[in-house]
């Protein structure tokens, strides 16, 4: 019963923190266009918050650089538990054009797990919409 | 009493990861110092392994906020290496596109700054009103963000006569908001409180420490690519080099919505007189050897290429230089005897666009929580040291 509640709860009301892994900022913009009213994820109960420590998602964008990586690893340890990933982008996926680039590991899943990959360069917000969706009906 | 206070990478008054230390004596900051690298992918390495025609779309992504900027920056130099001339009706298209970025920017910038002064109404007004101009890039090009309409010697997609209505139609909806936010922005009691006086930038700090683009324009400098160096064809549309002399976040605020209103100009001139002909020439593939210096006024200032070409497809070095390096110095200077509260609301004012600007090579690593600025010397005695104390490593084949 509880557990139901739990799980209830957690589906009602994602919080998300966006992270920039080292993004040439379109998905990121998208992100926040997704945000607005056009598409306004906001009505699904998702909402923008700054602080890894109040996220349930991170929805993080852009090939890692090594200057990130221990940032990522640490905002993703900071995040409380139960928490899930979303790669947004070619570049969160693989690396896209940077693949190959000295300073970049290419694609997310080489630093932390994760949940829900969306493909696009950048990501339509309607696909982050989707997106999320996806990762609400996994719960 | 002097107080360090990191604020980044992750922060949630910066949308892109930098680090800023401040020094601070009670509210009020005595010095600031800017850390950069964490975006930092290595664009310009990778440049040399890609051909010119890969290195468009590379260079696009560069940035995803001004990526027409860096593209079209590139393709105007590479043309010149090329010895190919885009045709005029390509050159409208690329410019039209050009200006709609600029809208696009703007509007984007808009609303960050309601948002950091704590207008939220305001950032969600901006932001749906974006949408229109999204949708005119989309319409154009087949992508909201990454536009890919240029390619070297012209553009890959043309715009026929409704398409043509579509802009004029979204335009002139797109005016009558802008005029609305400058309304809003000039004589919004709560909101122009906020903004004025925060971030001082006199007009001789401005040129001193080269601030580019609406940062330097909002302290009075007319410093406008288009206008001082027309490249291609500037100089056959009218439009006005739009400044301020309020020299802070306010002038910013208003130069970007009065910039908006002459992008508007530009545009619908473009599309009256878009000549007829083809959109694009056939381009070789090798470029003889040479060097170029391309200019191009992004929507934060002047953003510049510098590509050598060796005569073969790939270029032997493309430099950007992007315009919210050349405001850093500048940001400095206005953060230095604000107040802490300030800090977003000033650094947001000159748009940062942290991903065009990081090619530093000179890395700050902070592992660990130490942090140290390595010198090109140290890093030679560091590679030396560690390659003396290698073992001696047997069989190895030569690289060939």
């Amino acid at each position: 019963m509880i557990e139901r509640v739990i799980r209830w709860s957690r589906k009602k009301s994602p919080w998300i923190l966006h992270l920039n892994s080292g993004a040439c900022n379109a998905c990121d913009i998208e992100i926040v266009a997704a945000l607005t009213p056009r598409f306004d994820l906001e009505r699904l109960g998702v909402l923008l918050r700054a602080t890894p420590r109040h996220a349930d998602v991170i929805i993080a964008s852009g090939p890692v650089t090594r200057q990130m990586k221990d940032r990522i690893i640490r905002i993703y340890e900071q995040t409380p538990d139960p928490k899930f990933v979303v790669a947004v982008g070619a570049c969160a996926m693989s690396g896209c054009v940077y693949r190959g680039a000295y300073n970049v590991y290419g694609g997310l899943d080489q630093v932390i797990p994760v949940n829900v990959y969306i493909p696009g360069c950048p990501v339509r917000p309607d696909a982050i919409l989707n997106g999320v969706v996806n990762l609400l009906n996994t719960l | 009493m002097k107080f360090n206070i990191p604020i980044g990478p992750q922060h949630p008054a910066l949308k892109e990861p930098i680090s800023i230390r401040l020094s601070v004596e009670g509210e009020v900051i005595r010095d600031a110092d800017l850390r950069l690298g964490y975006n930092h992918r290595g664009v310009e390495k990778l440049a040399e392994e890609k051909s010119y025609i890969q290195n468009i779309y590379l260079c696009e992504r560069i940035c995803g906020i001004c990526s027409h900027s860096h593209s079209t920056c590139f393709v105007q130099g590479a043309e010149k290496l090329l010895e190919i001339e885009p045709p005029r009706r390509g050159v409208y298209i690329r410019y039209l596109v050009s200006e709609l970025e600029r809208v696009h920017s703007h509007l984007l910038w808009l609303g960050v700054a309601g948002h950091e002064a704590g207008f939220d109404t305001f950032f969600m007004y901006t932001w749906r009103d974006r949408e229109i101009v999204m949708d005119l890039l989309e319409m154009i090009s087949g992508n909201r963000v990454h536009y890919a309409i240029n390619t070297l010697g012209g553009v890959r997609r043309d715009i026929d006569g409704p398409l043509k209505q579509k802009i004029f139609d979204g335009l002139a909806v797109l005016r009558e908001r802008s005029e609305y936010y400058l309304k809003i922005g000039s004589s919004e009691p709560t909101f122009v409180a906020r903004l004025a006086g925060v971030g001082r930038l006199t007009k001789q700090q401005a040129m001193d420490l080269c601030a580019t683009g609406p940062t330097a324009k909002a302290s009075g400098v007319a410093l406008d690519v288009r206008k001082d160096d027309p490249h291609d064809f500037y100089d056959e549309v009218e439009f006005d080099v739009v400044t301020s002399d309020l020299c802070d976040v306010l002038g910013r605020t208003v130069v970007r919505i009065k910039e908006v209103l002459e992008s508007y100009k530009i545009c619908e001139q473009i599309l009256r007189k878009l000549p007829d002909g083809p959109i694009a020439v056939k381009s070789p593939r090798r470029a003889k050897p040479g060097e170029v210096v391309s200019r191009y006024e992004a929507p934060r200032g002047e953003n510049i290429h510098y590509i050598i070409a060796n005569g073969t497809e790939k270029p032997e070095r493309l430099k950007v230089r992007a315009p919210t390096l050349g405001n850093y110095a500048a940001t400095i200077e206005m953060l230095r005897h604000g107040f802490i509260a300030d800090v977003p609301l000033i650094f947001a004012a000159i748009d940062p666009c942290i991903c065009c600007a990081e090619r530093s090579v000179e890395m700050v690593d902070a592992r660990s929580g130490e942090e140290r600025t390595y010198r090109f010397s140290d890093l030679r005695r560091m590679a030396n040291e560690r390659a003396r104390t290698l073992p001696l490593q047997r069989n190895v084949a030569w690289p060939l």
